[in-house]
This record gives C-alpha cells, sequence and structure tokens, in this order.
C-alpha cells in the first residue's frame, strides 16, 4: 500500500497534468475558430474553381487532346499517395486514422501489383509509416515552420506534385486528409486529384454558353495546375481545422480522466489517513488500559 | 444606364471584395477588358496588372497577379491567384511578387526550356509595368 506522502505526490502530479491538459484544450479550442475561418474564407474560390472546371471539364474530356492532367496517362500503374498529417501529436486518433487509410490503401495497390510512391506532409504521418512503407518514401513537406496554413504552402506542394508529374513519376495522385465535420468527428478522406475527378451532377451544360479567351483549351490548361494547387489547399486547411478539432476532444477527456483520477487518489488518501489516526489512537489506548 | 451587375473578388485565402457595380475593367491576357452589365458570358485569363471597379459611388482598385475571371450578364466573378486593394500594395509586397516570379523565370532559363520562359518573360514584364503604373520602383532593372 503506497504511503501518504506517496499519495500527495501522486495527487499533486496529476492535477499538474490536468492543468496542461485543460490549457492545451482551450488553445486547440481558439485555434480550432481561426481554422475554421480559414477554411470557411477558402470556401468560395474553391467552389467557384469547380464550377468553372466543371464546365470547361465536360466539354474538353470528350476530345481526343484532352490535358493529361484531365484524361490521365492512360494507365495506373504507378500510384502517388499525399498522406497529410499534423507536426504534433495529442491530438487523439487524428494521425492515426489517416495513416490506416493510406496504408490500407496503399496495400491494396501493392496486392494488385501496383507501383506506389508516397509523399508525406507532416511529421508524424512519416514516423508512422516509416516502419512498413518507409521504402516508398519519395519525398516529405516539412510543416513544423508554417505558422499559418497559406496558399503559398499548398503551391508549393501542388508544384512539387506537378513536376513529378510532368517528369512521368507517377499516374494518378490521391490526397489523404481528414475532413472536417465537427469537433467530435472528422473523416478520414482520400481524394483523387491527378488525373482530375470531376464531381458529378456538376451543371456541364452551362459551359456552351460561355465565349473564351484565350481559348477553351488554354484555360484548361492553366486552370488544371491551379486547380490542383486549390484542393491541396482546401485538403491542408480541412486538415487544420480536423487536426484541432481532434485535439480539443482528446483534451477534454484526458482533463475530464485526471479529474477522476483525482477524486479517486483524494478518497484513497483520506481513508489511509483516517485509518493512520485510527490505528494510532487504538495504540494509545491499549497501551493506556494495559497499565 | 444604372444597371448594376454583382462584383465578387475572391483569392484562394479569402474573399476581398463583393460589391454592385456598373462598370470593372479587367487586365485580360488577351488585352484589357470593360466589363459592363449584360456583357455576354465570357471566362478569360488574367495577366498581372490592375481591377478597377466602378460603381455608384464606388472606385475601387486591385492589383492581381493573375487569375481568371468569369463574367455572366447579370455577376462578374474574378477568382485571383494573390489579390490586393491598390492602397495596400507597398514596395514590400511588390518586391516579394516580383521576386518570387523572377525566381520562376530564372529557374526555367536554367533548365533550358524552350516552352514557359517566354510566357515568364512576358509575366514579368506586365508585373513591372503594374508596379509603375502604381508608383512603385521595380528596384531590379527590367528586363
Amino acid at each position: 500500500m503506497p504511503s501518504l506522502k506517496d499519495l500527495k505526490n501522486r495527487i499533486g502530479s496529476v492535477k499538474s497534468t490536468r492543468k496542461i491538459t485543460k490549457a492545451m484544450q482551450m488553445v486547440a479550442a481558439a485555434k480550432l475558430r481561426r481554422a475554421q475561418e480559414a477554411a470557411e474564407a477558402a470556401r468560395p474560390y474553391a467552389d467557384r474553381m469547380a464550377s468553372v472546371m466543371a464546365g470547361l471539364a465536360g466539354a474538353a474530356s470528350g476530345s481526343a487532346n484532352a490535358p493529361r492532367l484531365l484524361a490521365g496517362t492512360g494507365s495506373d500503374e504507378v500510384h502517388l499517395l499525399v498522406v497529410m498529417t499534423s507536426e504534433r501529436g495529442l491530438a487523439g486518433a487524428f494521425n492515426s486514422s489517416i495513416v490506416r487509410l493510406a496504408r490500407q490503401y496503399a496495400t491494396d495497390l501493392l496486392a494488385q501489383g501496383k507501383t506506389v510512391k508516397i509523399l508525406t506532409v507532416g511529421k508524424k504521418g512519416r514516423e508512422q509509416l516509416r516502419r512498413d512503407l518507409g521504402h516508398l518514401f519519395v519525398a516529405h513537406v516539412d510543416m513544423s515552420e508554417v505558422k499559418r496554413v497559406g496558399y503559398d504552402v499548398a503551391q508549393s506542394i501542388a508544384q512539387d506534385v506537378l513536376s513529378r508529374f510532368d517528369a512521368g513519376e507517377f499516374d494518378v495522385a490521391t490526397l489523404f486528409y481528414n475532413r472536417f465535420v465537427s469537433v467530435i468527428s472528422q473523416i478520414p478522406t482520400a481524394r483523387q486529384v491527378i488525373p482530375a475527378q470531376i464531381e458529378a451532377g456538376a451543371d456541364t451544360g452551362a459551359s456552351a454558353l460561355y465565349d473564351y479567351e484565350p481559348s477553351e483549351e488554354g484555360i484548361l490548361a492553366e486552370l488544371l495546375p491551379r486547380s490542383i494547387a486549390t484542393q491541396v489547399f482546401a485538403a491542408l486547411l480541412e486538415n487544420a481545422a480536423s487536426e484541432q478539432g481532434a485535439r480539443m476532444s482528446a483534451m477534454d477527456n484526458a482533463t475530464r480522466n485526471a479529474g477522476e483520477m483525482i477524486d479517486r487518489l483524494t478518497i484513497e488518501y483520506n481513508r489511509s489517513r483516517q485509518a493512520a489516526i485510527t490505528k494510532e489512537l487504538i495504540e494509545i489506548i491499549s497501551g493506556a488500559e494495559a497499565l | 444606364m444604372a444597371d448594376t451587375m454583382k462584383f465578387d473578388l475572391v483569392s484562394p485565402e479569402r474573399s476581398l471584395a463583393s460589391v454592385a457595380a456598373t462598370e470593372v475593367r479587367l487586365p485580360g491576357t488577351e488585352g484589357d477588358m470593360t466589363v459592363m452589365a449584360g456583357h455576354s458570358p465570357v471566362i478569360t485569363t488574367l495577366r498581372p496588372g490592375i481591377v478597377r471597379v466602378l460603381g455608384d459611388g464606388t472606385d475601387l482598385e486591385f492589383t492581381v497577379t493573375g487569375g481568371f475571371a468569369e463574367i455572366t450578364g447579370d455577376s462578374c466573378t474574378v477568382l485571383a491567384e494573390r489579390s490586393l486593394p491598390v492602397q495596400d500594395m507597398t514596395q514590400e509586397h511588390f518586391d516579394e511578387m516580383v521576386a518570387e516570379l523572377r525566381a520562376r523565370h530564372d529557374a526555367a532559363a536554367n533548365q533550358d526550356l524552350p516552352g514557359p520562359a517566354p510566357e515568364l518573360v512576358k509575366l514579368l514584364s506586365d508585373m513591372v509595368a503594374m508596379g509603375t503604373h502604381i508608383g512603385l520602383d521595380p528596384t531590379q532593372a527590367s528586363l
């Protein structure tokens, strides 16, 4: 049985842990709000881009000289998986759920005899994938210096992916990230960006109404790389919001658990204190009676 | 005459303007154009330059570094890659933009690719022209 001193120390240390997790929860809540605002602000652009793309792509995908970014290379032998995770842990299952999805996807592809290449964004995913899929890594984007997810970050990632595509390093690219639904729910998502996937149900009929300057193909060629950057950006923002949401609920749980633990330890502490007092009393009384 | 249309200027990070306008002047890749309400639907790419929005009592100017514009009869939407109101455009921002473009230009030149270099030269000179237009010094000598 632990001594009174031990119990007191443990209560003290759990209390300070609770303070830390409480503080982390509040920081995550503040960051989450900011991340959500950023995601909100980026939506109009992404929506417009998607609708224009849908119109253009609907018209162009039929033609024989559709750009490779849209039509693909004609094979799907080499897959690039862009796995986006966070730089920091202590965010519940945030990182492991992305990694699990990506690993599943990679194993399936490998089982089909395809080649898989992995580009990691964020340290945590890299660490988790290194053990069994480390030989498939082609590049890593370090986000530890990035304070706020800006479009320029997305652009440089997209640039990297595009230059690899142009060099013929892969046929299909898929993004892995957590889609933010709410603070308690983030859904790991795989999204194929190359060849471009045009959302079904988009209004493709409208494209015929527009005049294009310079030309339909010219605009499409300019737009496709941009649309990839936009999708990467959207994924990064969703991921940032999800990370803070996951951390917030994880820290909320941790704070609650710490509180429960403190209650339990306090009861144990009081019981053993009382037991010690009773024992001393009995010793004194029985000593007095013996006289 | 005061027919207005809805003007939106959005960049990837945020929406910069959403106002009613009677006239929008755009720096199109193939030449400047003025859009008024009832314009036939056009999608055009933009070169670096200044978008000017004239409306009922509004006169806004924005710098854009490229992007595209979607024009329908009753709306004009500019999707800019990077955009700033002209009054917020400082020498610092401008230098940064020019430097970025120059880096891309130099990188392309080093690779000796026949393709994109002339386009980048044009982009760079457009950018420099835009800077001089609003009274900023392109510091580095023009091409």
